[in-house]
């Protein structure tokens, strides 16, 4: 029953043409990846979006404070306004008596008022509801003070940057981890999974979307790190410049390659559904250790110990280490060792995402429990 | 040629594949045919190296299969769906480039076959937008966009209405002419009697019959004939011969060799009028019927 038609040699003759390289087939899903991504509207705006955010932020963070910078109007009895010309920021108001300063500052049409007094001082100020503190201030005689540190970060802007570097790790991570999620659960549940497993090892598809979606969440991040650097320059911000610039480059580094880390773990959690609708369920594990560095460095950001800890474990590394050559609390050694630590970490997680990846992609019905993914 | 060979493959302590063995032979299109349940999407599977067998091997050309000739193959899952959201075109592309394909020949026969399969106008439209039918048409693209060596198809008929399915077969046709073993699966039997040159019908995770169609006639059914004529009685005391039905002048009888019933030709021409004689053949579904029980 052996039909022999000549055009079996041209079959055979395909057979020559083999499977396409791993490598090959990772460039190919990869491409696809980013190519979907960078069509994709939603994508595209909310990207501007974030980068004008960030623009805003950092062009009000050096002109802001000047905006705000209202002088304060006094009124005062002819007695003592001599005492108050001449002051930063300022205005006195010389009116005749007493009640009719007290008038004034009730009326609101002046911040505060100064009469004579009869304490040490010889004057009296006062205030509509709350004690104007900024011109008791300086009315006061202040102490001499010494800073034996004079160039330790303001510890208020410790905490934003802190909350800086943790949103920018926290939202790139989840948009492009949900990402690369949504998009393993699309062919799983479509099935054309199948078809794309019968062509090519599942590892160079796990690769290749991993490969695509750390493309795209590196290139955001650049440009942030961009917007954030030029935006500093173009406002002459010195804090940017000078403090920032570093703990930036590490960021964008370690950012990198946790981001790969995160992208296969988000894979291989995604591998085990096979619908998008249970995506949440076995994401959540991994949101928790997203969110970890972010929560962690906004309650430790002034807690060096803690802060050391948290750069030496690869989920929080990408905000402490940045955080720590901000503070300049460690030694020139120690962001290197943390990166290490990391890429390690990642090798290793890649290997067991892959793992799970591989194994889960053709089961299907309920979420299969991660030790199972691994026994099987 | 492909082969399976002594395949076995059992789920949860189900075995859903009995040692079983078949070929799909260059050029032939094969039917694989079997109740819901049977094995054949778990069968097709293991051709493709999706699942891997518990025990048993495919072969190409009698040696073991590889993945270089897995990824020359076409295949159409049981469960339909390509990516939702992307246009046809563009994904038949990405498939014939994880295939192996160039970008610039896989965009040619992309746009070839969605002409020839009636599709031409809705290459630039996402799959989604496409009414079931036409998914239907651009799967079955996606399984040839590559030029294919070999042909794995799970259904590819159902949900096509049959001006569908004779432009589905044409493409099919193609490829098997070109030299291509062509395996597909269906439920729907007389679809395949009329389509197949070849067969294997599978129940219970077994393989009850295969070979072409007169071949598993042939194994399954005595030689039969049946004769008209005005008093059928004689055939009775013929030698070699069992009357398995008779009315009057109608007989079906089976015969033990062809010259038994060369002799109940001739004694009916001798007694009158031969109105019909011929060999009784049984529809392939009552066949189908009987192995699978």
């Amino acid at each position: 029953m052996s039909v022999t038609t000549p055009a079996g040699t041209a079959a055979s003759a395909h057979n020559r043409r083999g499977r396409t390289g791993f490598w090959a087939a990772t460039g190919i899903v990869a491409q696809r990846e980013i190519m979907i991504r960078l069509r994709s509207k939603a994508f595209i705006i909310s990207t501007a979006i974030m980068l004008a955010l960030i623009l805003a932020g950092v062009i009000f963070s050096s002109v802001g404070p000047a905006l705000f910078d209202e002088d304060t109007t006094v009124a005062a009895v002819s007695a003592v306004a001599p005492a108050l010309q001449g002051m930063d920021g300022i205005v006195v108001d010389t009116l005749g008596s007493a009640d009719a300063v007290r008038q004034a500052v009730q009326a609101g049409t002046v911040d505060a008022g100064v009469v004579q007094g009869r304490g040490a001082s010889g004057l009296l100020v006062i205030g509509d509801r709350e004690t104007p503190s900024a011109l008791v201030q300086m009315l006061s005689v202040t102490p001499e003070v010494e800073l034996l540190d004079p160039n330790a970060p303001n510890p208020m802007l410790t905490y934003f940057i802190g909350i800086a570097f943790g949103i920018v790790f926290f939202s790139s991570a989840i948009t492009f981890g949900q990402t690369i999620a949504q998009s393993v659960v699309e062919e799983k549940q479509s099935r054309i999974v199948e078809i794309m497993l019968a062509a090519v090892p599942a590892r160079a598809i796990l690769a290749g979307k991993v490969i695509g979606n750390s493309v795209l969440a590196f290139g955001q991040i650049i440009l942030i790190a961009a917007v954030v650097l030029l935006g500093g320059a173009v406002t002459g911000s010195q804090l940017l410049l000078d403090g920032l610039g570093m703990p930036i480059v590490w960021f964008v580094i370690l950012f990198t390659v946790g981001f790969v880390m995160l992208a296969a773990l988000f894979a291989a959690a995604a591998a085990l559904v096979s619908r998008a609708e249970d995506l949440g369920t076995a994401t959540s594990p991994l949101m928790m250790l997203v969110m970890l560095p972010y929560i962690a460095v906004i309650i430790f950001n002034n807690n060096p110990v803690a802060l050391q800890i948290m750069s030496y474990v690869p989920f929080s590394a990408p905000v402490a280490v940045p955080m720590r050559t901000y503070l300049q609390t460690q030694a020139w050694w120690e962001p290197m060792l943390s990166l290490g630590i990391l890429i390690v970490f990642t090798v290793l997680v890649i290997g067991f995402a892959a793992k799970v990846y591989e194994r889960s992609l053709l089961k299907t019905g309920s979420m299969i429990k991660w030790k199972d993914a691994l026994k099987a | 040629m492909l082969s399976i060979h002594a395949i076995n493959r059992s789920f949860k302590g189900h075995q859903a594949l009995k040692d079983i063995s078949f070929e799909v032979h260059d050029g032939l299109m094969t039917g694989f045919v079997g109740a819901n349940g049977a094995g054949k999407t778990t069968a097709m599977r293991i051709i493709l190296g999706v699942l891997a067998p518990d025990s048993g091997e495919v072969r190409v050309d009698g040696r073991p299969i590889t993945a270089d000739d897995r990824a020359q193959f076409g295949y159409m899952p049981e469960e339909r769906g390509l990516y939702p959201k992307m246009k046809v075109h563009e994904q038949l592309v990405y498939l014939a480039r994880l295939h192996g394909s160039s970008t610039a020949g896989a965009g040619r026969r992309a746009d070839a076959l969605l002409e020839q399969l009636g599709l031409g106008e809705r290459r630039n439209d996402t799959l989604e937008s496409l009414s079931l039918g036409n998914q239907q048409r651009a799967q079955i693209a996606a399984a040839l966009v590559h030029e294919p060596t070999a042909l794995v198809l799970d259904e590819p008929f159902s949900g096509l209405d049959p001006m569908a399915v004779e432009t589905t077969l044409e493409v099919l046709r193609d490829v098997a002419n070109a030299g291509a073993p062509v395996l597909f699966s269906s439920h729907q039997l007389d679809v395949v009697e009329r389509l197949c040159d070849s067969l294997v019908i599978l129940a219970h995770g077994e393989v009850r019959a295969a070979g072409t169609r007169d071949e598993i006639r042939a194994a399954h059914t005595r030689p039969e004939w049946v004769l008209e004529t005005d008093d059928a009685g004689f055939v009775r005391g013929i030698g070699g011969i069992e009357v398995l039905e008779f009315d009057g002048g109608h007989v079906r009888f089976a015969a033990e060799s062809a010259e038994a019933a060369d002799r109940v030709l001739r004694e009916a021409i001798e007694r009158g009028t031969v109105r019909s004689f011929a060999p009784s053949i049984r529809p392939l579904n009552q066949i189908f019927q009987e192995v699978v029980r």
